[in-house]
């Protein structure tokens, strides 16, 4: 079931990636054009653009919503032919912002605010990590009791395995073949701990359900259809402000992530560009990236995480390995092995 | 102070001599500076070349390591570990790719771009320099072999990255090896400035004394505690200052001598003259132009003498002195036949050796010397006359002897002042001829001698032999 599951997304997936960017939205009206391509919905950002183009009045953003790959390839073709693109990329797909840097698509720029940034969240001067998101496990209050929740990965493993009347069919997480998103947290529970196989088999027990698209994942979990969904982003829980919904940053460890903000090599107005990246790592906007949950203050977490459960996903040019081909071919296979083995054992 | 030429007004300013040697000392400091950081930059370069290249082979080889053969293809599981090797170099951009016995890609960080390596060679590793997207990178294949039942044939393993971690590498070391260089460099120009016009403060006040000297001065300057350069310079000034002095006080002398020695000759001719003149009888006007002409030919041997003194004075100053035979200086005045004017028919011998009698001293001078000795002897002494030349006692002496007793003691006590003469004395005196005498003897290092003997009185200048040894070069 699964399977055929996997093969609709797959085909609906397809016919998604020819599409250009899903929404558009503008932002001042002065006299300057300014484009940002971003995968972060304009309905989650619009307070910290809004902002901005009122702090720069002579601006007009044309602010454009992509799926991660789509933004990619748009990229990656704009670099390769030297055409001038978006002014200012800003994506969640980070590996594929380290390749674009590696391929030299990405232009440098220095200034005290990126300076401050900790080396996990900049590369070369080219990438830079804007917000702070936890991949959290998402529950759904009603039907989990607040002592029944798995604070961790290994209580999650002994839920499943204890009570998988409970969890059968109800636990969503992405499909790591059709989200950027979704296969870099796997890739990235792949390098951390041996909990990732034993919990890919658990899933599979239970009959998991691999699916796409943070929102659906955040609705099903909030109308009861799952109990649980394991690694999503949490700024979309946070957003989706379903009070059913509960949020866990498993205390083994948390992945954090970091938006990639990059200039395009061809970027028509690169100091516009860097004018937008200092005004979102100055104090406003990380002001503002809290209220919309984008930057999650680690410290202000109930309870507060140790600091040695923080998992930065860094910008390095390590992440080159989550896009390899043949690397990526054998965690897909591995992922599909588990799970066809737990559905036909 | 300069006896030099007055500059050029186009030429450049002379520069001091401080300014030179610090000059020439920081062009040397510099020029070593220059090649220090040269060899630095080189070893510097060659360090992160080496540091980075086992980078590179050890992520290279990491990758080789994972390829393994899955259904008759090698498949590369990636390992992060070489990732995490390449980003010891965290601000490098990365390439890397895996290429299979046919050339077809295996995996690659961009399948659309592709690295060609130089001609396969028969090293296993091998290393490359080429551009990655623009920018100058460096490579290294490595090939594994695969030799399975469903597959064989050689896997290359391509990794590469941009320089920017070798060059800061580069750049570090060099900084860290020049920093204390530049530093000993400004010390010691510092210590070159201090040792150096340390050293030519002596100069200094040299210059200082120089600049602020009477021009009429002609003392000796003092010599003591200059460096040993600076004293043989000095030392050269102070000579040649002297012998300035000694003329001036020579002429001086001469001005003051003349003229206190005509003075009484030519009044005496006046008063003969006027005497001729007013006298109005014949005989008394003889007998006044016979005194007159005397007087005159007195005058005239005056002003010989004063001249050839005059000379003399000049000559032994001035002239280089030569070895001089004192048998030919006998026989010279012997020839000249002064004598014959003097005192006819007076009788001459000369008396000379087989050997050669050498003194370093001007013929000519001694020729005058010589001759006024004869003159005063045949003037004062009685014939015969012996003139010789003789080594005594290691000395060289020419003397002049005549068969009379000599004059009183008291004049030869008073022998060789400048002049003797008062005012009573005849003007055909000793006096001038003696100053000669002993002006000669005194500047060729010789003295006079004036014995009484049974034979007669006689007159010698005595010499310091020249050794033998300094006689060839004659």
């Amino acid at each position: 079931m699964l399977r055929l599951f996997l093969v609709v997304l797959a085909l609906l997936g397809l016919s998604h990636a020819g599409a250009a960017q899903e929404m558009t939205a503008r932002f001042g009206s002065g006299a300057t054009p300014f484009l940002v391509r971003s995968t972060t919905d304009v309905a989650i950002i619009r307070p910290v653009m809004e902002r901005f183009a009122a702090l720069n009045p002579e601006i007009a953003i044309t602010y454009e919503q992509w799926g991660s790959n789509g933004l990619f390839d748009q990229s990656r073709a704009e670099c390769r032919d030297g055409t001038p693109g978006a002014d200012a990329v800003l994506s969640s797909a980070v590996q594929q912002m380290v390749w674009l840097v590696n391929a030299a698509c990405a232009q440098p720029y220095r200034s005290a605010e990126t300076a401050a940034l900790p080396t996990t969240r900049r590369w070369r001067d080219e990438l830079w990590g804007v917000t702070i998101e936890p991949a959290v496990i998402a529950y759904n209050k009603r039907l989990l009791p607040v002592d029944e929740v798995p604070r961790s990965r290994f209580a999650l493993l002994d839920a499943l395995r204890e009570r998988p009347q409970v969890f059968h069919n109800r636990i969503a997480t992405y499909d790591i073949a059709e989200s950027g998103l979704g296969f870099l947290f796997a890739y990235s529970d792949s390098l951390e701990a041996t909990t990732f196989g034993g919990l890919l088999e658990g899933f599979a027990r239970v009959d998991a359900v691999a699916t796409c698209c943070s929102a659906e994942i955040i609705s099903g979990v909030a109308n009861g259809r799952y109990v649980m969904a394991y690694n999503v982003l949490g700024s979309y829980v946070a957003n989706a402000n379903e009070p059913d919904v509960g949020m866990i940053l498993p205390e083994d460890y948390t992945l954090l992530l970091s938006r990639g903000y990059m200039i395009p090599k061809g970027a028509a107005r690169a100091d516009i560009a860097a004018r937008l990246l200092d005004y979102l790592l100055g104090p406003e906007a990380q002001r503002l990236l809290v209220q919309a949950g984008l930057v999650t203050e680690m410290d202000d977490t109930e309870p507060a995480l140790a600091v040695s459960a923080r998992r930065y996903i860094a910008l390095s040019p390590t992440l080159l390995v989550a896009r390899d081909a043949n690397r990526r071919t054998l965690l897909l296979q591995f992922w599909s092995d588990t799970f066809r083995q737990a559905a036909f054992p | 102070m300069s006896t030099g030429p007055e500059p050029h007004p186009k030429a450049r300013p002379v520069r001091s001599l401080v300014s030179r040697v610090l000059g020439t000392v920081f062009v040397i400091l510099l020029l070593g500076g220059v090649l220090v950081a040269g060899s630095t930059w080189w070893n510097g370069q060659q360090a992160a070349r080496q540091a980075y290249d086992r980078i590179l082979v050890g992520a290279a080889s990491d990758i080789a390591e994972s390829i393994r053969v899955q259904r008759g293809a090698p498949l590369v599981d990636l390992p992060v570990s070489a990732f995490q090797l390449l980003a010891q170099a965290p601000e490098d951009r990365i390439y890397y790719a895996v290429i299979g016995p046919g050339g077809q890609l295996v995996t690659g960080v961009d399948p659309d771009h592709r690295i060609t390596a130089p001609a396969r060679g028969g090293a296993p590793v091998r290393f490359f320099d080429d551009m990655l997207d623009g920018e100058p990178a460096r490579f290294v294949i490595l090939t594994r072999r695969f030799v399975e039942r469903d597959f064989s044939g050689p896997v290359d393993v391509v990794v590469g990255q941009t320089l920017r971690a070798r060059k800061a590498m580069t750049r570090d070391l060099v900084i860290d090896a020049l920093l204390p260089l530049a530093l000993a460099g400004i010390v010691m120009i510092g210590i070159a400035f201090l040792v150096i016009r340390s050293a030519l403060a002596p100069l200094g006040a040299l210059i200082e004394d120089l600049s602020h000297r009477d021009p009429y001065d002609l003392t000796p300057m003092p010599t003591e505690r200059l460096p040993r350069e600076l004293q043989v310079m000095l030392g050269a000034m102070n000579r040649f200052m002297q012998r300035l002095d000694t003329q001036v006080e020579a002429m001086r002398n001469l001005i003051s001598d003349t003229a206190h020695q005509l003075r009484t000759p030519v009044a005496a001719i006046r008063v003969h003259a006027e005497t001729a003149m007013s006298d109005p009888e014949e005989e008394a006007r003889g007998r006044a132009l016979d005194r007159l002409a005397l007087r005159t030919r007195s005058l005239g041997t005056l002003l010989d003498q004063l001249l050839s003194r005059a000379l003399v004075i000049h000559r032994t100053d001035s002239m280089p002195r030569t070895l001089v035979d004192l048998r030919e200086i006998a026989l010279e005045i012997m020839e000249r036949d002064d004598s014959a004017v003097l005192a006819p028919g007076a009788e001459l011998r000369l008396e000379i050796g087989e050997d050669p009698v050498l003194v370093r001293a001007d013929a000519f001078s001694l020729a005058e010397a010589a001759r006024n000795l004869l003159g005063n002897a045949l003037s004062h002494g009685e014939a015969p006359i012996v003139i010789g030349a003789a080594e005594e006692d290691g000395q060289a002496v020419l003397w002049v002897q005549d068969s009379g007793p000599g004059p009183e003691d008291q004049v030869i006590a008073r022998l060789g002042a400048r002049f003797n003469r008062n005012a009573g004395t005849r003007e055909q005196s000793t006096g001038i001829g003696l100053s000669i005498v002993t002006s000669v003897a005194a500047a060729f290092d010789g003295r006079v001698e004036m014995t009484r003997r049974p034979d007669g009185f006689r007159a010698a200048l005595i010499f310091p032999m020249v050794p033998d040894t300094m006689r060839e070069d004659a």
